[in-house]
């Protein structure tokens, strides 16, 4: 009897060539042309480096990637597929569906890494760890609550934005610093190809946050703004003590303090929010940001140099046929 | 000196310029509309898009503005958005309008940019613009 009262919904059918929003599209677009496995990172090229970190570095090390490990597998498991069921278009659902398949390619190089690098005894002690680390799992439920299938799907991407945008910096610093001093550069490659994925998610968890935000009355805007900053001040907190926990024996800490209230402001402009840190307490440590984007820095620009030693570029022939001239 | 830019999905590009709070055009972003007639010399403002390989930094819609030859004249700089997360394609945009236009990458600053950004466009274009006043101009269409 129960069919007659309420048929089973079917879903559209999703059609490529009919676009409701540009955006899913590009999306789509960049996150398949960008898509990775770690077998592409010659990660046993990084054994010798390794060899080289004290009991303590490599402690530290593979306790972060389980770390990272648990987040992209709440974003795999249960954060993306909760924003699929909020999606708009059927565009939207594919894009997410990308988005939590690359969670998992995440998730899966963090043990790439660990087979590659590591004893299963010093493996297995951190994924216990990690399980115990009341911090982790501090920031996880504070995230988990708002992935409630009953929760407000905006204040639902709000934590996804905060996840993919804020929450991994606390580990992904490690890999940086390394990277920096020439250690583990392999790995930090592999890092780079997940920060860039994870860019590319906060920026279209955000956007649609954006276009959902502004339909809203001003009133439900304020509630959902103050909601906002007060989930991101309540992981702040969190990430603060996890952040000494890690970092305090290396003396980084005060350097990736810097780096979160850097990362927090991206996340929050990724919402379409202004900043809440100040420039003064974002001054991220040069070397940290090198290795986030190297041989970017190479040309001075114009307002940055003296002016003299700036760059006017050379025109160069087109080649795409977009530029036409 | 005039800004024209072009600002996408996240707004960020065009949070920057708002609070930049000098004369901006925005260049549309249906490639329906019609595209703004500059008639002044201008620095362009483009957020990039770059796929992991650097390709389709620039957004079409500031493609096909600068395809036109009379805006394209106009061009005296760029300043890039971007971000640091992507990696050596950070604000790529910017350098190739640079290489493409013969014009100078004149800064780079992350999604909406912060205050010290600000603070750097503003000193920046005003010396910019100073500095144009005493160079004869040799672009051409």
């Amino acid at each position: 009897m129960k069919d007659f009262i309420s048929p089973r919904p079917v879903p559209r059918a999703v059609n490529w060539n009919r676009i409701e929003d540009e955006i899913d599209l590009d999306v789509w677009n960049r996150l398949t042309v960008n898509f990775w496995l770690p077998e592409k990172v010659p990660l046993s090229n990084d054994v010798q480096s390794w060899s080289q970190l004290t009991d303590e570095e490599r402690q530290l090390t593979i306790r972060v990637f389980t770390g990272l490990t648990l987040l992209d597998t709440i974003q795999n498991g249960i954060g993306a597929p909760a924003l699929m069921a909020d999606a708009i278009t059927p565009h939207e659902e594919a894009v997410l569906s990308n988005v939590a398949f690359m969670e998992a390619v995440h998730a899966r190089s963090y043990s790439s890494v660990f087979s590659t690098l590591c004893h299963t005894s010093e493996v297995d002690e951190a994924f216990r760890w990690s399980a115990e680390n009341e911090h982790l799992q501090a920031k996880s439920r504070l995230i988990l609550d708002e992935y409630d299938a009953r929760a407000n799907p905006l204040k639902k991407k709000i934590a996804s934005v905060f996840l993919e945008s804020f929450l991994f910096y606390s580990g992904f610093y490690l890999p940086m610093h390394w990277s920096s001093r020439a250690r583990l550069t392999n790995t930090a490659d592999l890092i780079r190809l997940i920060i860039r994925d994870e860019a590319i998610h906060g920026y279209y968890i955000g956007y649609k946050f954006q276009r959902g935000y502004e339909r809203l009355p001003e009133a439900e805007r304020a509630e959902l703004k103050d909601f906002a900053f007060a989930l991101l001040f309540d992981l702040y907190d969190i990430e603060a003590r996890y952040a000494e926990q890690l970092y305090d024996g290396l003396g980084l800490t005060e350097d990736v303090k810097n780096f979160l209230h850097y990362n927090a402001n991206k996340a929050l402009q990724n919402l379409g929010f202004e900043a809440l840190f100040p420039d003064d307490a974002c001054k991220v440590n040069p070397a940290i940001m090198a290795a986030l984007s190297p041989n970017s820095d190479e040309n001075h620009d114009f307002f940055s140099g003296s002016g003299s030693s700036y760059v006017i570029g050379k025109a160069v022939a087109t080649e795409d046929e977009d530029w036409n001239f | 000196m005039q800004l024209v830019y072009f600002s996408g999905g996240s707004g960020n590009t065009a949070r920057m310029i708002a609070r930049l709070g000098l004369p901006a055009t925005r260049l549309p972003l249906r490639s329906s509309t019609d595209q703004p007639q500059v008639t002044a010399p201008f620095v362009l403002v483009c957020p990039t898009y770059a796929d992991g390989m650097g390709r389709h930094a620039v957004p079409k819609q500031v493609i096909r503005f600068l395809n036109l030859p009379a805006s394209r004249a106009l061009l005296r700089g760029v300043i890039a958005g971007g971000n640091r997360n992507f990696g050596a394609t950070f604000a790529r945009a910017g350098e190739v309008i640079a290489a493409k236009c013969a014009v100078p990458l004149l800064y780079r600053f992350e999604l909406a940019g912060t205050d010290t950004d600000l603070l750097n466009i503003r000193s920046g274009l005003a010396r910019f613009t100073a500095a144009q006043k005493d160079i004869p101009c040799l672009m051409t269409a």
